[in-house]
């Protein structure tokens, strides 16, 4: 049972950034914009939200008098850093009507580069790790509880940050956004048909630079989800999560529920598979070494499969990739 | 008349647009080095600039790690063309170098039998893109990241169930890697004719001969040939060439099995060398992926994308040179900023074009700079497949 609860734990803590990052996605290809840098936004926003930890926890005492407004400031740190990250593929893709995977590609590239060269900087030579100040957790004695081990306490505390009730409440935010607002709709149907939506008076430049922005915001918290989730530090990687989460995007038909579906599935296959060793109705394959490649190659096998079943029924947002040109029918 | 023909001219004004990229990416990059470390970067920068053609060692490394760069740079290229974003040549890399080195070490074959096997490995890994992408209308890029890791988990579970491929069974202390070649079969080492000693650098050998005989094969498939004409036609406008009679999905298959065949070799070049061994590792290899800058910087031309992995790995060694005063990611920032430059290339050649050309000279040019293409822009083609069904 005590695996089940690390388990169940576990999975939402890592379906959190796929969610957050898919939904980022989601907002920038439903404006019409392929958004493939999510996995570099993530990676500045983590960066630069660790980088606030780490200048709290050595400058201030707030790990000590209120160490989750210390948590929430990163959170706002990393959404803002991803935004104006993302104004980069905003600017070459809507602005310059650049080939949209091309610019996308280049700050993938330039994110690590980018958050190795500062962290070497600001730590000096050699210092490629950000270690995450360790007040930056949920336990039980934040909320004044007697520590036990059942099942239910294993299971909401064994892993738990602030990222992950933001998460539900940004997901809260983007479905209504998304279908109860006018912006929501505006939003769309420059993803659809962009003509149509200017020939009514929607600034389809300017929903195109929101929805990017929307989606640097979101995967910037994202790249924070996934690093408080992965471990202790900072290395500047996430490890590939901003392109699982376009497959999870896609996987979730560019639907916030679907979305919501499609990332807890995957972080669940994920985390068996890197559980694989301790799940006794797991079949071992004794006559292998090393197994548990196996098991990782899992999730992907299982979202590759699901892709195809589901295929049919796919459906992106019409226009998206290509750059809105006014004078084109 | 001549002459102003070729100034003129189509790839010309791309390969202005390249280097005006390049410029400015080094400016910035000299701006960072300033930013990072002010009094060292004069040195640095002369370092970054000069240190490939500094000593005939430094050469011959721009020389090895440009071999497979080109080969993953045209895998990304020849996918390019017909309208697809390979971004899993990392994934046909790795399982090209994994089929090259089962064949060197498991089973004892020479170097040309591996490289080919290489192929077939990188082969059968584009397969799986091309075919989901033909049959299911998954798209190749989700494909592609799937299959990159799916590649990388299956050659390590390989590798470490195969008896005699690891380095401890021929005796050395490491455990996470492949052994090395010159141990295990020195007869799989691509042949060095003499070059080491010219160069006097043990990196040395025909691998870059290879890969530039190979970017002219590509180059004369693709500009020379019936299935070259096909598979750009596709690129350009799959709706088009299927009206026309042309096989889309064919071609989209037989494209990425191409491009994942280039990248395998890539792969195969890289560890048949003799000097790298294959670390059992849970991240993927860099080397497939950048590819991508150099098959961009390149215009997805067969040619240019020997230069290009020639500047990329040049200014790869350089940035080694940079330290310990830098960082060597600074290289990856300023190649990053290239590429990112290099996305409005269009805009760039319209305005070079303009700049350029006089007006008389539209008059006796055929082609006009606006109609002048920018890669096949690939992921339009999804819009067109939605409304297929």
């Amino acid at each position: 049972m005590k695996v089940l609860a690390d388990i169940l734990s576990a999975t939402i803590l890592f379906s959190v950034p796929l969610l957050l990052v898919a939904l980022g996605g989601m907002f920038s290809e439903r404006s019409g914009i392929i958004n493939i840098a999510l996995e570099g936004i993530m990676i500045i926003g983590a960066l630069i939200a660790c980088l606030t930890l780490r200048m709290l926890n050595l400058n201030t005492n707030i790990g000590e008098t209120a160490p989750q407004l210390g948590v929430l400031i990163a959170i706002v740190v990393a959404a803002a850093s991803g935004a104006v990250f993302s104004l980069l593929l905003a600017f070459a893709s809507v602005s310059l009507k650049a080939d949209q995977t091309i610019g996308g590609t280049a700050l993938n590239m330039m994110a690590p580069a980018v958050a190795i060269a500062l962290t070497w900087a600001v730590q000096g030579q050699g210092q490629t790790n950000i270690i995450i100040p360790t007040w930056a957790r949920i336990t039980q004695e934040t909320f004044g509880i007697v520590e036990k081990d059942t099942f239910i306490q294993n299971f909401l505390f064994k892993s738990f940050y602030l990222t992950t009730p933001v998460a539900v409440l940004l997901f809260i935010a983007a479905v209504i956004i998304l279908y109860r607002t006018r912006f929501g709709l505006r939003l769309r149907a420059c993803g659809e048909h962009p003509q149509a939506a200017d020939s009514v008076g929607i600034n389809v430049y300017r929903m195109r630079y929101s929805g990017v922005t929307i989606s640097g915001i979101l995967a910037g918290i994202g790249g924070l989800a996934y690093t408080v989730a992965a471990g202790s530090t900072f290395q500047s990687s996430v490890a590939g999560y901003g392109f699982l989460a376009l497959a999870v995007m896609i996987f979730g038909n560019w639907k916030p529920w679907n979305i919501l579906g499609a990332s807890l599935f995957f972080a669940l296959f994920k985390i068996i598979g890197s559980y694989s060793s301790s799940l006794p109705f797991l079949p071992s394959f004794d006559n292998l070494n090393q197994s548990e490649y196996l098991y990782l190659m899992v999730p992907y096998v299982v979202t590759m499969i699901v892709l195809i079943l589901t295929s049919k029924k796919s459906r992106a947002p019409k226009s998206e990739g290509i750059p809105y040109d006014k004078g084109r029918r | 008349m001549k002459f102003k023909r070729i100034f003129y001219s189509n790839g010309f004004i791309s390969l202005l647009a390249s280097i005006v990229s390049i410029c400015f990416g080094l400016l910035l990059g000299f701006i960072l080095l300033f930013c990072f470390n002010a009094p060292f970067a004069l040195s640095g920068f002369k370092a970054l600039i000069t240190a490939g053609f500094r000593s005939s060692d430094k050469f011959a490394k721009v020389l090895y790690q440009a071999a497979p760069l080109v080969m993953t740079g045209l895998s990304v290229a020849f996918a390019f063309k017909t309208g697809l974003f390979n971004i899993g040549a990392t994934g046909q890399y790795t399982v090209g170098a994994a089929f090259a080195l089962i064949g060197a070490i498991e089973f004892q074959l020479p170097w040309y039998v591996c490289l080919v096997l290489a192929m077939i490995g990188g082969a059968i890994w584009g397969v799986f893109p091309g075919l989901f992408k033909a049959l299911f209308n998954v798209h190749e890029v989700i494909t592609s990241i799937m299959f990159n890791w799916i590649g990388l988990f299956a050659v390590n579970l390989t590798i470490v169930n195969l008896s005699q491929m690891l380095a401890k069974h021929w005796g050395f202390a490491q455990m996470d890697r492949t052994a090395p070649l010159s141990t295990a079969n020195p007869s799989a080492i691509l042949p060095k004719l003499g070059l080491d000693t010219l160069l006097q650098s043990n990196y040395m050998n025909i691998g870059i001969f290879i890969a530039i005989i190979i970017a002219i094969i590509m180059y004369i498939v693709l500009n020379k040939t019936v299935f070259g004409y096909e598979l750009k036609a596709c690129g350009y406008n799959r709706n088009a060439s299927e009206y026309a009679g042309i096989s889309a999905k064919r071609n989209i298959i037989l494209s990425m099995v191409i491009s994942g065949a280039l990248a395998g070799v890539g792969g195969g070049l890289y560890y048949l060398a003799g000097t790298g061994q294959y670390s059992l590792a849970k991240t993927l290899v860099a080397m497939g992926f950048n590819g991508i800058p150099v098959a961009l910087l390149a215009s997805s031309d067969p040619i240019g994308t020997v230069f290009s992995a020639l500047f990329i790995s040049y200014i790869q060694v350089g940035g080694d040179a940079m330290q310990p005063e830098f960082v060597r990611e600074i290289i990856d920032i300023i190649i990053s900023e290239i590429i990112y430059l290099s996305a409005f290339s269009l805009l760039m050649r319209n305005i070079l074009g303009k700049w350029i050309r006089p007006k008389e000279a539209f008059a006796d040019d055929d082609t006009p700079v606006a109609a002048i293409e920018a890669p096949p822009g690939n992921l339009e083609s999804i819009e067109s497949e939605v409304s297929d069904q």
